[in-house]
């Protein structure tokens, strides 16, 4: 077990030493201030930490992508923060970013080149899969070989992007038996958080999305619901304690499986 | 001769009456905003052929989207057909194409079983219609009219292909008793020819010339008809998936307008380079039908209203208001209201209505959670998302108006760069004693 003390590497200290890394980890808001989802940006760190890999953090230069000011409809907003987010990028001149949330990925990725951007941006489901696939990850297959998972698509790595083996992939290696709920892939039910839904109360219905979607979840009756988001996981976590299922089940990020069977 | 002359002169008003209407719909066109440019000519024949051809997008629902697909592929072979009679009738020649030989016979044979399977499929869309309780027919935006709408529209195909039937077999049967040679093969109408048993050659052959004009009118008629149903959607769905925004459905375009002010803001000097009098005064997102880009105005006329959208929308699944069929039926519908009268008074016009409140309510926009489920969905590519967020784009940036909670979560992410109110300070309190 590793018990090495990590010091996060900033940009902008490595910038002024003459040094460049190669990625830029991305945490974006979520993994800054979410009680919940630090743990995730906290797994993903000691990931990339075993893995050797060149990366730094902005820091407290780190501002949100605009994402959710975009969706809401806030152009101007969302234009600001692209526009100042890339000129950072280029003074620092950052060529590749790793994002653990979709929600950025899906910005920077999609959007930020119409605004001007020249970086490429990696989620973070990619940057395991493929270190999986070249034998440099080897994850304990023993730590989950009991454990029922089931994984619910995030909207913004799925429909929005595409990405729906990558992470199924990565959740087999794990050793564990993988179940699928019946609405899966491109067929998904949203957590209901997107397009800033996060942010507000929702309208008026006669029911919340994360409770129709955790009624899926209970179909499947999984040990762990794995997400790759974090207004998923704010959603699916609420929803746990909502259908009293705490005792049973537990909502763990993609990333926090792999560095749980690494014993990181 | 006086068939021929009747015919061109039928011929000549349904053409007329079709330019005329859409001549309207593209006048109507001008009146919306330029989109996106029309590039990737390769990519799209390959979308087209896999979505639009291929019914791939149908078949996500594989039962019901079967028969779909065999309605749809029955008319691209029965459309052969339709045009050899427009030829026959202009010419006074008797199945002109058949010198196409083998293929001709091949053609003929497989338009003649998909009559038939057609009309199979149209009695089961009608049995689910009429008799069936689907949900995803239902929805505060089906009214009566569109049912009836619906059951028109599967009527007029069904007579199509019974005359279709009909008009073979009274070949055949007339061919048989008259001694000519037979062009085609006709596999399932050959079985009905029974139904002219004991008809002289020439009643069999009044009868073949009444299921021939039959048919022919009906799809004059149907094909005006079109334009104003639910089922223009005949037309249109081929076109609209060839003119589908190709990009990741995560992608909101940009607004070029707010990027030239938002430059502007962020570096005052380039406001004296760069004088901004050539750029029109355009308003911000979308208030009403003339301000969305004409790719929207296309989805809504190729909507045929089946409620894949809404039947998987996260909000309208748990009893919100927002339907995204309904957002394309709106449009549609108010460009129908709006468009002559800006087409009399000029775009400026105004009526005092807007497609904003008076067709779709602020509490359906704020409903969506852009999870896109809605456009993965639709058959035929129609993008509801990119025009919901459309009309948020008016509501914040014209009218200021947005969910207190979103205002709030904006002033976050203005005053401390993240969309709840933490301090910038704190970005890094997460990797201690990591």
């Amino acid at each position: 077990m590793e018990t090495r003390k990590i010091e996060i590497p900033v940009i902008a200290e490595l910038f002024a030493r003459g040094e460049k890394p190669e990625y830029l980890f991305w945490v974006g808001c979520a993994g800054a201030y979410d009680d919940r989802y630090k743990k995730v940006a906290r797994a993903f760190t000691k990931i990339l930490v075993h893995l050797n890999v060149s990366f730094a953090v902005l820091g407290k230069e780190e501002t949100c992508t605009g994402d959710p000011a975009r969706r809401a409809g806030n152009e101007m907003l969302f234009q600001m923060q692209a526009l100042q987010n890339i000129e950072k990028f280029k003074a620092y001149e950052i060529k590749k970013v790793i994002t653990i949330c979709p929600h950025c990925y899906n910005t920077f990725k999609n959007e930020y080149p119409d605004l001007g951007a020249d970086f490429e941006v990696i989620s973070y489901i990619d940057i395991i899969n493929r270190y999986i696939d070249e034998g440099k990850l080897k994850v304990d297959t023993q730590k989950f070989a009991k454990t029922l998972i089931t994984y619910h698509d995030p909207c913004y790595l799925g429909r929005a992007n595409g990405i729906y083996e990558e992470p199924r992939a990565i959740l087999k290696k794990l050793g564990g038996n993988f179940v699928e709920m019946e609405r899966n892939r491109s067929f998904a039910l949203c957590c209901g958080a997107g397009g800033a839904q996060m942010f507000k109360e929702a309208e008026k219905g006669n029911k919340e999305v994360f409770l129709e979607r955790m009624e899926d979840v209970m179909q499947v009756n999984p040990d762990i619901i794995a997400t790759a988001c974090p207004f998923c996981m704010t959603m699916m976590t609420d929803g746990i304690k909502y259908k009293n299922q705490e005792g049973k089940m537990q909502n763990l990020d993609i990333a926090e499986l792999i560095a749980e069977s690494l014993n990181l | 001769m006086t068939k021929q002359i009747v015919f061109a002169i039928t011929l000549l008003i349904t053409l007329g009456v079709f330019a005329y209407t859409i001549s309207r719909i593209i006048r109507f066109f001008a009146l919306t905003r330029k989109g996106f440019k029309v590039n990737r000519l390769g990519k799209r024949l390959m979308v087209t052929l896999k979505v639009a051809f291929g019914q791939t997008k149908i078949f996500r629902r594989p039962a019901i989207g079967f028969f779909h697909a065999l309605v749809f592929w029955g008319f691209c072979v029965i459309l052969f057909g339709s045009i050899e009679m427009v030829i026959d009738g202009l010419f006074g020649l008797e199945r002109s194409l058949s010198f196409l030989g083998g293929v001709y016979d091949f053609i003929i044979a497989s338009g003649d079983i998909f009559a038939l399977l057609v009309a199979v499929s149209i009695i089961i869309f009608l049995i689910r219609r009429i008799f069936l309780h689907i949900k995803r027919f239902e929805g505060i935006e089906m009214k009566k009219i569109s049912h009836i709408d619906a059951n028109v529209a599967l009527s007029i195909i069904l007579l199509l292909m019974f005359s279709l039937l009909g008009m073979n077999a009274a070949y055949l049967k007339w061919t048989e008793l008259a001694g000519q040679q037979v062009h085609g093969v006709y596999p399932v109408s050959q079985h009905i020819t029974g139904l002219f048993t004991g008809l002289s050659v020439g009643t069999v052959f009044t009868h073949y010339q009444v299921y021939w004009w039959t048919h022919i009118l009906l799809i004059f008629l149907f094909a005006n008809l079109l334009p104003y149903s639910k089922h223009f959607h005949v037309f249109m769905s081929v076109p609209n998936v060839f003119l589908s925004r190709l990009e990741p459905l995560g992608k909101l375009p940009n607004m070029e307008n707010v990027t030239r002010e938002v430059k502007l803001m962020m570096d005052p000097n380039a406001a004296f380079a760069a004088p901004a009098t050539d750029v029109p005064i355009e308003r911000f997102g979308v208030k009403d039908a003339e301000d969305v880009v004409w790719k929207s105005y296309f989805d809504a006329l190729s909507c045929t209203e089946c409620g894949r959208c809404t039947s998987v929308c996260p909000a309208n699944i748990t009893g919100k208001k927002l339907s995204p069929r309904k957002v394309m039926m709106d449009l549609r519908a108010r460009m129908k209201e709006k468009g002559p009268l800006m087409l009399k008074n000029g775009r400026d016009f105004t009526d005092g209505k807007s497609l904003i409140r008076h067709y779709i309510s602020e509490e359906e926009l704020w409903a969506c959670t852009t999870c896109n489920a809605c456009a993965q969905e639709c058959p035929i590519n129609i993008d509801h998302p990119k025009l919901i967020v459309d009309m948020r784009r008016y509501l914040v940036m014209e009218e200021g108006s947005a969910p207190g909670e979103l205002k709030a979560m904006f002033n976050n992410i203005e005053n401390n760069g993240a969309p709840w109110q933490y301090s910038p300070e704190d970005r890094l309190v997460w990797a201690k004693d990591l």
